[in-house]
């Protein structure tokens, strides 16, 4: 089969054109920003890819196009005697390897040119922001800890395992680790920031457009580094405010007796060592709260969607879906576990 | 016979001939015997024997995880499990594999090239391969016995710490560390003293084949880097067995001070492991391009440019843990400085291919191959070179597909080609050039088919090391892709062992230079005896074997009776002095074993220190124990 | 020969790693068993011959994991708000030689489930039987009684607290 350069090009665009099919609007996605952080982000990233692209397309080609000069028997005597072309040969590629480099110079210059300006206009949101928003974060194996944090302490909000953010306003995230290095990234809104143990970092985001993005522990922390997921819902204000407000009431009590039954439940089991439940005794500071948790999404870390059969299942075998993780497999007896799984979802 | 052939067999009448010769450079016999080798093209063959067994084991883990995630929410292995192999596969491939298989080559094929007949300290040698050896066997001890580590290749502190990492794992493999890095600093002293002191007369400096220049750079930035990962390990060894806080953050320690030195040496570990590839595909360009290298001053002066810029990359690996702005932008300018030097390398490598007459034998594939990948792999690391780009795909598979492209495109493929050009120097025969070139198309396709999907996966989001995925997050397709392309490439791996195997018996007999190649090494005979040539020779040119000669000058006046080899001087290679190395020793093994009881019985126990030095000093006065002049020998 | 020899010598050594490395990551959630039976503390018995006791043994023993479980079950259920480190405070220290209530591992199973007098609690029904082997385990490793290859060179007993120590701020828009 004669390799040439063209053919051997196309068969590798074909190729590229397939896998890349499977690129947009995606759930996690780097390319599929949701915010003015992840869409600079993005659009340099499009700018090294067609740039870079180019440049290997030129090298293979170059490269292959070699290939087809060994039949020409170009300056075939003096090579065979001297194993050397003749010297115009030699400073003609001379030059020509001179251009290349410096033309791989200017492009690399061109490339930290952008790439430090875009990420300078990242970092600076925090400086140009009039309306930020504190969230504390810390993580935990597998787990993460949220905390809206405010002045007055009736207004501090206490959750786990989801952000709310309001749509156009900047967020910084102070990350903390209460263990090993765990990292928060939600692609769709921004790079990545190491929540390291004994510090705290900085990282802003900003949403643009309403939507549920996913988040992921992407630094590895352990055993369920793979179920450790953050969903980062953003919102309009008003609905975020009424979010907030929603999240500083303590639990909702229990509206009939089978709820009644499910909280002694709870209460009773070892549930409150670790969890706690505003409004109730149970006061764990380990684990995820739990007083709103029927207003979540997952649950351990949304490792599974929240309903009844997936927070049965947790409860009597937690270790079965996330194995490893620290939930104690508590023993429960079959009578008290409907009672407790309407209580908890009951948790709004 | 050519001129060369005539002149390198005059017999020498003053010290017993070439009989003479083959009986002090021999072998000694016996089991004893075989554990006191220390010819360079034995320590070099063994390196390499070990280095590509572990290449398989580590193929083998590899497969595993690929089995693992095929599909999403597979049960194949636990997350324990995979932790375990994913953290073994890296560790296995960066310590076991790739430097020591360099080192080996180099061991090998450094001393022929030079024309000289072995290493400067050839029982250093040998125990820096019992040591390497050593470390092997330790970590694979660990690794059957549920020991193996699983934190990563990388071992992060806290959770590789004590509170975080259970039992002895973290343990093996940071002794492991300590064993591995002692070879290999062995290896990085004593190529250092050879290339620049045993040389053929008239090799001066700019005459030394390029090959040479890639393994004197990589013996270099051994010697600088290799430190600096033992101490990163024994921060985390002394912190997990004695009490000490280094990188407790609770009592003062830094994890971050983990990082900075471990990729310290991290970053120029790639390099090491790449540069000596750089050798290889020069010397298989000039040889099957038939014409010399194009530029050889730029080749050297960037190859040492690229070992120098190396040491000043390493915090890109560390650009998620918030630094400051002006560091992330020298970091990020240092990064993209490195792909000039690699830059000047390949256009070099093109305008001697664009004017060179090719042969498209197996090993000229494996170039094209490497330029092609390690070409892409580069340009991705220019992407990850910018922070924002970095922050994004950092820790996903876009990471994993950089790095194996720049790997396995720029170490692995040249070695798949140095394999198939020097196979018929080793051995004396010719590997199957047809099934050579199957064999190439069968990896080229497999490689890029596993690797290729892992920049798109990165790109939707997929971090590493997950032992599992959920189904909803569309990853499923490319995995399955990916684990299809990792069977191709183990089939790849099947046909070079059958091609190995089949050319070993009955592969066409190769004569001294099939390839009609420029260097040293060709004179000699296919395999070399254990004295490389008769006569050493005298290079009077960058290409000695293309130079035509009236009569090809050698080196007279070496006795024969005794393992003599001629010291030149650094720049010119003049002449100097007669040097005699000592011979086949069993002390070498034993000092190995003393200091591998005291590394390994510390990971239990800190007395075993003080057991594995006194064993170890006993072997050393053994090593050392003055002997009679040699003059006085029979 | 030798063969078979050499892997059998290097099985036998390669099993003793097991029970060090040994990761149970989902044991079963047994119901509680009270060793009534077995928790005595007198060899004495009245009329007839002293029956040999059930030897009761911590199936933990010697497993790095449960001990390091054990460690964290030990901060999280607040042992360490009695018992402090080891050192003891409110409730006595657990390094030492005589046990209040017997040293044996069915004694202390027994303190834990049923609770003594004088404020330690009854944790009997509340946390599952795993758990209290895996915390019986790591008080064991704080009297030096578990291998040292089993125990972590270093305790870090204090817990890294963000808000106590000194905040440093690293971001990238500092």
């Amino acid at each position: 089969m004669n390799w040439s350069g063209k053919r051997i090009i196309t068969c590798i665009a074909a190729l590229g054109i397939l896998l890349l099919a499977g690129c947009g609007g995606h759930q996690q996605s780097v390319i599929d920003p949701g915010g003015p952080l992840a869409g600079r982000t993005a659009g340099l990233w499009w700018f090294f890819f067609w740039l870079l692209t180019a440049i290997f397309i030129a090298v293979l080609a170059l490269t292959l196009w070699t290939l087809t000069r060994r039949h020409r028997g170009i300056e075939q005597e003096s090579l065979e005697v001297t194993h050397l072309p003749s010297e115009q040969t030699e400073s003609k590629l001379t030059r020509v390897v001179a251009v290349a480099t410096i033309a791989t110079v200017v492009i690399l210059f061109i490339l930290l040119i952008g790439s430090v300006v875009a990420g300078k206009a990242n970092a600076d949101l925090g400086s140009r922001a009039k309306n930020a928003m504190v969230i504390d974060l810390t993580g935990n194996q597998w787990w993460w800890q949220v905390r809206y944090d405010n002045p007055d302490p009736r207004r501090i909000v206490t959750t786990a395992n989801e952000i709310h953010i309001p749509i156009g306003r900047p967020v910084e995230i102070m990350g903390r680790s209460n263990d090993v290095i765990h990292s928060f990234w939600v692609p769709n809104l921004q790079g990545k920031r190491d929540l390291i143990p004994s510090r705290v970092t900085t990282n802003w985001i900003e949403a643009d457009r309403p939507g549920t993005f996913r988040g992921q522990c992407a630094e590895f922390c352990g055993l369920q580094h793979a179920h450790m997921v953050l969903w980062v819902i953003a919102e309009p204000e008003d609905k975020f405010e009424a979010w907030l407000n929603a999240q500083l009431r303590p639990s909702v009590s229990p509206t009939d007796s089978v709820k009644q039954r499910g909280q002694q439940v709870f209460l009773n089991h070892e549930c409150i060592f670790c969890h706690s439940i505003r409004g109730t005794t149970a006061a764990g500071q380990v684990a995820p709260d739990l007083t709103h948790f029927g207003s979540r999404r997952g649950i351990g870390a949304n490792t599974l969607p929240n309903t009844f059969g997936n927070l049965g299942g947790w409860i009597v075998d937690p270790q079965r879906v996330k194995p490893g993780n620290h939930m104690a497999t508590v023993p429960i007896n079959a009578a008290d576990l409907q009672p407790l799984l309407e209580y908890l979802e009951s948790l709004k | 016979m050519n001129r060369m052939d005539k002149a390198l067999t005059q017999p020498d009448v003053e010290t017993g001939g070439v009989a003479a010769l083959r009986h002090s450079w021999r072998h000694p016999g016996g089991i004893i015997g075989w554990f006191s080798y220390d010819t360079h093209q034995a320590i070099g063959m063994r390196y390499i024997v070990t280095a590509f067994i572990f290449l398989l084991v580590g193929g083998i883990e590899a497969l595993l995880m690929r089995f693992q995630l095929a599909h999403p929410n597979s049960g194949f292995l636990s997350p324990d499990r995979y932790n375990e192999i994913f953290s073994t596969h890296g560790t296995t491939m960066m310590f076991l594999f790739a430097v020591p298989m360099m080192e080996g080559m180099g061991i090998y094929l450094v001393p022929l090239m030079l024309g000289t007949r072995n290493v400067a300290f050839p029982r250093l040698n040998a125990f820096g391969y019992w040591m390497y050896l050593g470390g092997c066997i330790f970590l694979y001890w660990g690794v059957f016995s549920n020991s193996a580590p699983d934190a990563g290749w990388f071992s992060y502190v806290p959770l590789a710490g004590p509170q975080f990492d259970f039992g002895k794992r973290v343990d093996s493999w940071c002794q492991m560390i300590t064993f591995t890095e002692v070879s290999a600093m062995c290896v990085g002293a004593e190529l250092i003293a050879t290339i620049f002191k045993m040389r053929a007369p008239g090799m001066s400096l700019n005459r030394i084949p390029l090959f040479c220049w890639s393994m004197l750079v990589q013996s270099f930035m051994v010697i600088s880097a290799m430190p600096a990962v033992m101490i990163a390990s024994s921060y985390i060894l002394v912190d997990r067995t004695s009490g000490t806080n280094f990188v407790n953050p609770a009592e003062g320690g830094d994890p971050l001070l983990y990082q900075h030195v471990f990729w310290f040496f991290g970053h120029p570990e790639v390099y090491i492991m790449f540069i000596p590839a750089l050798g290889f595909v020069s010397a298989i360009v000039v040889a099957h391009s038939r014409r010399q290298i194009f530029g050889y001053p730029a080749m050297v002066l960037s190859m040492v440019a690229t070992g120098f810029i190396a040491f000043g990359l390493w915090v890109h690996h560390m650009f998620a843990t918030g630094l400051p702005q002006i560091a992330q932008a020298y970091f990020t300018a240092a990064s993209l400085m490195i792909a000039i030097t690699s830059g000047v390398q390949i256009f070099c490598w093109i305008a001697t291919l664009w004017t060179g007459r090719i042969r498209m034998s197996t090993a000229m594939h494996f170039v094209f191959g490497f330029i092609a990948i390690f070409v892409l792999g580069g340009l991705t690391g220019v992407m990850l070179a910018s922070v924002p780009l970095d922050l994004q795909v950092h820790d996903t598979f876009f990471v994993v597909a950089h790095f194996h492209y720049v790997i396995i495109g720029g170490s692995v493929f040249p070695l798949f080609g140095a394999f198939y050009h020097w196979f018929p120097k080793m051995t004396g025969r010719m590997m199957n050039e047809p099934l050579g070139k199957i064999n190439f198309w069968v990896l080229f396709i497999g490689f890029n088919l596993t690797f290729f999907p892992m920049h798109i996966l990165g790109l939707k989001g997929m971090t590493r090391r997950i032992y599992t995925y959920s189904p909803e997050m569309g990853w499923g397709t490319l995995n399955l892709l990916a684990t299809w392309g990792a069977c191709v490439i183990a089939l790849g791996g099947v046909l070079f062992l059958v091609n190995f195997f089949w050319s070993r018996k009955a592969g066409k007999v190769a004569g001294n230079n099939p390839w009609d190649a420029d260097s040293l090494e060709w004179a000699a005979s296919s395999p070399p005896e254990n004295y490389n040539f008769e006569h050493l020779p005298v290079a009077t040119s960058r290409y000695p074997l293309w130079t035509p000669q009236e009569d090809f000058t050698v080196v007279t006046g070496l006795r024969n009776d005794r393992r003599e080899v001629l010291v030149t001087t650094l720049m010119d290679a003049k002449p100097h002095h007669r040097y005699v190395l000592p011979g086949p020793s069993i002390w070498p093994l034993l000092a190995a074993i003393g200091v591998s009881v005291g590394f390994a019985g510390s990971v239990f126990n800190n007395w075993y220190i003080v057991w594995g030095s006194i064993l170890t000093g006993l072997a050393l006065i053994g090593w050392f124990w003055p002997r009679r002049p040699v003059e006085m020998l029979p | 020969m030798r063969a078979l020899a050499t892997i059998v010598c290097c099985s036998i050594l390669l099993l003793g790693a097991c029970q060090r490395e040994k990761r149970d990551l989902r044991p079963s959630p047994t119901r509680v068993a009270l060793f009534g039976d077995a928790a005595r503390q007198s060899p004495l018995r009245p009329g007839g011959p002293v029956e040999p006791q059930p030897v009761v043994t911590n199936p933990y023993n010697g497993s790095s994991y449960a001990i390091a479980q054990g460690q964290r079950l030990f901060n999280w259920y607040n042992c360490a708000g009695c018992h402090s480190q080891g050192g003891g405070g409110i409730g006595p220290p657990l390094i030492k030689k005589a046990w209040i209530y017997g040293g044996e591992p069915e004694n202390l199973f027994d303190t834990i489930v049923k609770g003594r007098p004088n404020g330690m609690p009854s944790w009997g029904g509340r946390i599952p039987e795993y758990q209290i082997w895996q915390i019986i385990a790591y008080v064991r490793s704080l009297n030096g009684e578990q291998p040292k290859s089993a125990t972590p060179g270093r305790s870090d007993t204090i817990q890294t607290n963000p808000q106590t120590l000194k905040s440093r701020t690293s971001g990238a828009t500092k």
